[in-house]
């Protein structure tokens, strides 16, 4: 595209993003500041991810990428076109013809490969914000790796109604020093970023961080030995492809309170279903 | 000074070939990666001067050992790097001679990306000292055998894990070739 870069940043932005990457992966888990530009779309539709995906997209890269599992939202087919525009890189819908995934909340239900890159885009980067809104304190906390905080509100939840009662962003321990939020990913796919082969980067761009988690790295859900981290899931089968391991949409169908669910990997769907369109949009 | 020494042919498109292949170094520790477009500009090897040009820019400070003082003109050129005047105020520090690990600044307990970037032109990354690494990256321990690391290099670099989340990440460099080892990786004798 005329008047821009490849990818849309400048060569000095994206020095600058990958240098805080690399330190990013090589400190598993810490949120590494970054200076986030102003990108063509608001704050909270993926700012940060764009960058990240900007400064390590290539131009033999093949791009996927999903709103809440699904290709064919507006989040995903917009980001998928600005950078089919301004990088001409070829995109897909199908996982695992991806090399760099940028996702919205969710973790592809295919299992991903040591040459997949999954770039998350992340609104709130820090898991003590609700906790201590005060940035300084929670800096302090990570650097004394002191989540005593965590572990109060978990066991609040439990004395309080019996279970955990966090059912998305659940938080964990990366490489059993720091609490990181996953991002708001449903709880049920907390288990899968645990020595996931795939690269996992994180970008949040209105709180200007960046982290990761390199492959085959420890990704604990924080529990307590006698209240084990438990997965969530509605208790049905996928009413299109009939799977019952994966995480499902709850659609309401008309107003007599007629519903169905659906999977939310509308990739993982289709396939199962054996039918082609899972090309979707792929402009 | 002279300038007939070129950087990057294409600087958009081979930074992020290189910068690709840093990051899965980074990610998998000791795998061997190599250029598909080597940058001549001795007394940088290809490998060295290519992570140079990707990574140092004005808005970090670099630190070169003497044996690669030469190569300051093409690098202010190329990259307008800032000059650091000792080991321990360098963000990055390219050399041919690893400086002992305590003397270079390896972040503070809150901003341990601060931790400074070593890069390391070493002989070979073959026929050396075998050593095992272990950590996150790794799916099972690996093995590699670089040349040109100090005798004492493991209990160095024992110290370097122990302080972490603060530390130093090393990056090896031979010819075309490189392979990283980032602070999280644990290191072991054989």
């Amino acid at each position: 595209m005329n008047g821009y870069n490849f990818a849309y940043l400048d060569e000095p932005t994206k020095r600058m993003i990958r240098r805080a990457i690399l330190k990013a992966v090589a400190i598993p888990g810490h949120q590494v500041p970054f200076g986030a530009r102003e990108m063509p779309l608001p704050y909270g539709w993926g700012t940060g991810g764009i960058q990240v995906t900007a400064a390590i997209l290539g131009a033999d890269d093949v791009l996927k990428v999903i709103d809440q599992g699904a290709d064919d939202t507006t989040n995903a087919v917009s980001i998928r076109r600005f950078f089919s525009r301004v990088a001409g890189v070829e995109t897909t819908t199908r996982t695992r013809d991806a090399s760099v995934i940028q996702t919205r909340h969710r973790i592809p239900e295919t299992p991903l490969r040591d040459d997949q890159i999954l770039v998350y885009q992340v609104p709130l980067p820090e898991p003590l914000a609700k906790l201590e809104p005060s940035r300084a304190e929670t800096k302090q906390m990570h650097a004394l790796a002191d989540y005593g905080l965590m572990h109060v509100k978990l066991y609040e939840d439990i004395a309080r109604f019996g279970h955990v009662t966090i059912s998305y962003d659940y938080p964990v321990m990366v490489n059993d020093r720091y609490l990181m939020s996953p991002s708001p990913i449903p709880a049920f796919d907390t288990l899968k970023m645990n020595r996931m082969p795939a690269l996992q980067l994180f970008g949040a761009g209105r709180e200007k961080r960046i982290y990761a988690v390199p492959p085959y790295t420890t990704v604990r859900p924080l529990d307590f030995d006698d209240h084990p981290f438990a997965l969530i899931r509605a208790p049905h089968a996928c009413t299109l492809c009939g799977a019952t391991n994966s995480y499902l949409d709850e659609v309401v169908t008309d107003d007599r309170g007629g519903r169905m669910f659906i999977c939310s990997d509308t990739d993982y769907c289709a396939d199962r279903r054996g039918d082609a369109a899972s090309e979707g949009d792929a402009a | 000074m002279t300038l007939e020494k070129p950087g990057f042919i294409d600087p958009v498109a081979e930074a992020q070939a290189c910068f690709r292949l840093v990051l899965r170094t980074m990610s998998s520790p000791g795998q061997i990666v190599t250029l598909a477009n080597p940058v001549a500009a001795p007394p940088l090897t290809p490998a060295t001067a290519a992570v140079l040009l990707t990574l140092v820019d004005a808005e970090v400070s670099l630190w070169l050992d003497e044996p690669l003082a030469d190569s300051w003109d093409w690098l202010a050129f190329h990259a307008g790097v800032v000059r650091a005047t000792d080991i321990g105020s360098a963000a990055f520090l390219c050399t041919t001679r690893l400086p002992p690990l305590a003397e270079v600044f390896a972040g503070t307990d809150a901003a341990p990306e601060t931790g400074a970037t070593i890069i390391l032109q070493v002989p070979s990354l073959e026929g050396g000292k075998k050593l095992t690494l272990y950590g996150p990256g790794l799916e099972t321990p690996i093995v590699i055998a670089p040349q040109g690391l100090p005798a004492d290099f493991v209990a160095q670099w024992e110290q370097n894990h122990r302080i972490f989340p603060r530390g130093i990440d090393l990056l090896l460099c031979a010819g075309s070739s490189f392979c990283a080892l980032p602070r999280s990786v644990r290191i072991g004798e054989g």
